[in-house]
């Protein structure tokens, strides 16, 4: 008989969201995610002036505000006129200030959300809130790396409140940093602000290199089976991102199940609305020409995350996706990064699609930021420009696309009067935690979790861990709050 | 400030996530001295200690068994705990726009959560602007009828007293600072202005204490941004601004936002975004009529 299992709250992620799935013989046959918030960013921008969208819309996150905050500048940069204008020292230190976010994000993700699934940390603290209540049961690493991995986690706390302190070099403050602005920023890159940023990077670089990654590596070992666990759409996305004078750190591609690359076009972006709380008119559009009109009792509607979809696909986008796409684009330290770890744990390209190459991937690339970070110092030219003056025009369109540490992220901006007309931000909690598109086709996440094997339905650790392994952010999005569906068997709220 | 005797050792603390970027939650994060591992772990003041109880983004369990923390707390910790609210609370549609969890088959809502947990909490900290007065959620046109936490409780005549801890998002010694008067003094020994915020923080304007303040008084006025001087013209909210941000700064001391060359958002006061935008054009206190 089938049985639904409910997870109302998912906690240890950013924001509010439930899961849904219906077991039929301890294996998943069907999944809805869902978020049970909803506070209608695109209807409060309307109007505004659109410089203000930059400070605003970081707000829309504060886990990784500044993916925000480069996505709504590269949008405003284009509606203003400024893209081809905007000085070297400024590009580099948006990356800067982004990359800084990337670390803090990647380790927060790592040892403060998503650990506590694997390692035993009552066993090391004693039955202390809030490590208890918790799942009990499927605990595996052994008592000394436990009592390790505690240790990390409590110098985690550090290391990311440190990289939150780095950014705020150049970037003023954390979160909702205040230095990334339309046509560049506002601190300028003297000397001694370099030197200090470097030495603080140098510390966190450490402990990615000596403490993350083989951390990674150690759950990995003792976990071994969820490199064969949460596969899901194996179609992945990437717009590219970290916009540098010589060109992207990460490369912008879809890539098939096959590992085709594809090369990617934004036009291609089409968001579906049968499943979601919207008027249908406004299905399969592309996000320049999208409304945001809600239709609170529709049928079938399950969510609030509209269904984002590249030449119709479900895509999954992430540190995963990045990797893979530069991997397949020949590009050779992620080559490197990605052969050494996959040779370490005797794996082929394919275990990437995985619980566990998630998780991976995010490690690597934290490592690949860093190092490019390190680079990127030495490229600042002390007395040259950071900024070009802009006036607000009476009327523009601007696309900014970006990559958060989550995945790809879009704004989209029209311009008239020199107000805000529309604004549309589709993030990358939306791609991989879409409902079912037109076409009945679920979102990355709810592939992933269909065709799990659940073997303890009281204390569904599989689920839990591929949801957490997308690092998803539900304040990013725009969403639901009835999803209960149709009704089969025994319901269970575990 | 009235409020009730604490003689607890330690303190049941259950946080709460409303209509909120979660922004709040990292900035406390971000404290350096006490640290957040001093916070959940360790004595803070000899004797007297915090205990997370409820916290989404951090605590190992989710499902029905945290919600059973917050029912278990409810009836058997009367007057016992204290709530902190990060975020505003969406009221629209009986609450619907936002639940945190689901209980007995429902959604439990933000709404709901708030004012049960409030009306038995010894105290609320009503934690950044949102939760504080509404913030970017409650701005126009306030599509999900966002609400601060003092709103809500005088609507349902809930009397535990909220202390606001407003910012967006707050510094987080303005947080680890409000809790130490706590354990230290009493709930009783919060000096609190006439906006609910601990005068021990937001007492004197941003532009009293401004290192560009002596730009301001020559006449030395930033035309554009990036260029050195007084940021009025740039749309600096300094004047009108309570808090400590250039004393204290942020991130451990290493900048705050009108060092970095920005202006002040006034993002700690209750007008904060629709009345003190647009950000980059200045306002005069007639705009604020």
């Amino acid at each position: 008989m089938s049985e639904k299992i409910r997870i109302d709250p998912i906690t240890r992620i950013e924001g509010h969201m439930a899961v849904e799935a219906v077991i039929d013989d301890g294996t998943v046959k069907d999944a809805k995610s869902a978020g049970t918030l909803f506070r209608g960013f695109e209807i409060i921008l309307q109007g505004r002036d659109p410089r203000d969208a930059n400070r605003l819309t970081q707000r829309i996150c504060g886990v990784c505000p500044t993916a925000h905050a480069t996505a709504s500048a590269l949008c405003i940069d284009e509606a203003f006129g400024l893209t081809n204008e905007i000085p070297a020292n400024a590009k580099l230190i948006r990356a800067l200030i982004f990359g800084a976010n990337f670390l803090q994000s990647h380790i927060l993700h790592f040892y403060h959300l998503a650990a506590l699934d694997y390692l035993d940390a009552a066993s090391v603290v004693g039955d202390l809130a809030p490590f208890v209540p918790r799942y009990e049961g499927d605990y595996r690493v052994s008592s000394e790396v436990s009592a390790e991995l505690v240790n990390h986690y409590l110098r985690a706390l550090d290391i990311r409140r440190k990289c939150q302190e780095m950014l705020s070099i150049f970037g003023g403050k954390m979160p909702h940093n205040v230095g990334i602005v339309p046509g560049g920023v506002t601190e300028r890159p003297t000397e001694d602000k370099i030197t200090n940023f470097l030495w603080r990077l140098n510390e966190i670089r450490d402990f990615v290199v000596n403490s993350y990654i083989p951390d990674v590596i150690a759950v990995a070992k003792a976990y071994s089976d969820y490199f064969e666990v949460g596969i899901g759409c194996r179609r992945l996305l990437a717009y590219g991102g970290f916009d540098l004078p010589s060109g992207k750190l990460f490369k912008a591609g879809i890539v098939a199940p096959d590992l085709r690359l594809e090369r990617f076009a934004k036009e291609h972006i089409t968001e579906d609305v049968k499943h979601s709380w919207y008027v249908d008119s406004d299905s399969g559009k592309n996000p320049t020409a999208g409304r945001t009109e809600a239709e609170l009792n529709k049928k079938g509607a399950y969510s609030f995350l509209k269904s984002p979809r590249y030449k119709g696909e479900a895509c999954e986008v992430g540190p995963l996706a990045r990797m893979v796409s530069n991997y397949v684009q020949d590009s050779s330290e992620t080559k490197e990064l990605v052969d050494s770890l996959l040779g370490e744990l005797d794996a082929g390209v394919d275990a990437l699609f995985s619980v566990l190459g998630r998780h991976a991937a995010r490690a690597l690339e934290a490592k690949l930021v860093a190092d490019a970070m390190a680079v990127w110092l030495q490229q600042l030219k002390p007395n040259e420009p950071v900024i070009v003056d802009s006036k607000i025009p009476e009327q523009g369109t601007g696309a900014g696309l970006t990559e958060a540490p989550r995945g790809a992220v879009g704004h989209w901006m029209t311009v008239k009067g020199a107000k805000i007309d529309r604004y549309q931000v589709i993030t990358p909690t939306a791609w991989n935690a879409s409902p079912r598109d037109d076409k009945g086709q679920p979102g990355a996440v709810e592939q992933a979790i269909i065709g799990t094997k659940v073997k303890d339905r009281d204390n569904p650790f599989e689920l839990v861990r591929i949801v957490r392994a997308f690092d998803p952010c539900l304040a990013c999005s725009v969403h639901l709050l009835d999803v209960r569906g149709s009704e089969l068997g025994v319901f269970r709220v575990v | 400030m009235k409020g009730r005797k604490v003689a607890n050792k330690k303190y049941p603390v259950i946080w709460l996530q409303g209509a909120g970027c979660t922004g709040c939650s990292v900035s406390i994060l971000n404290a350096v001295s006490p640290r957040i591992q001093n916070l959940l772990l360790d004595e803070l003041v000899p004797g007297q200690q915090l205990c997370l109880i409820f916290h989404a983004t951090v605590m190992a369990g989710q499902g029905e068994v945290v919600i059973e923390v917050l029912k278990d707390a409810e009836k058997n910790r009367k007057g016992g705990y204290v709530l902190v609210v990060e975020g505003a609370i969406p009221t629209a549609e009986g609450g619907t726009y936002g639940s945190i969890g689901e209980t007995n088959g429902k959604h439990l809502t933000i709404q709901e959560s708030v004012e049960e947990l409030g009306r038995s909490a010894l105290l609320t900290i009503a934690l950044g602007t949102c939760a504080a007065y509404g913030g970017i959620p409650a701005a126009k046109p306030n599509p999900t009828l966002c609400k601060g936490v003092k709103t809500v409780f005088d609507e349902k005549s809930i009397e535990t007293p909220v202390v606001n801890v407003p910012g967006c998002p707050p510094h987080p010694e303005w947080f680890t600072g409000t809790i130490s008067v706590i354990l230290f003094s009493g709930v009783e020994a919060l000096d609190l202005d006439q906006l609910g915020r601990p005068k021990l923080f937001y007492r004197q304007l941003i532009h009293e204490n401004c290192p560009r303040r002596a730009d301001f008084d020559k006449g030395k006025f930033a035309e554009k941004l990036g260029d050195a001087g007084c940021l009025y013209k740039l749309g600096c909210k300094g004047h009108y601004t309570y808090a400590d941000c250039p004393l204290r700064q942020w991130n451990n001391g290493v900048s705050w936002c009108v060092k970095a060359g920005s202006p002040c958002l006034a993002c700690v006061e209750p007008e904060f975004p629709d009345g003190t935008s647009p950000i980059y054009e200045k306002i005069t206190f007639e705009d604020l009529k």
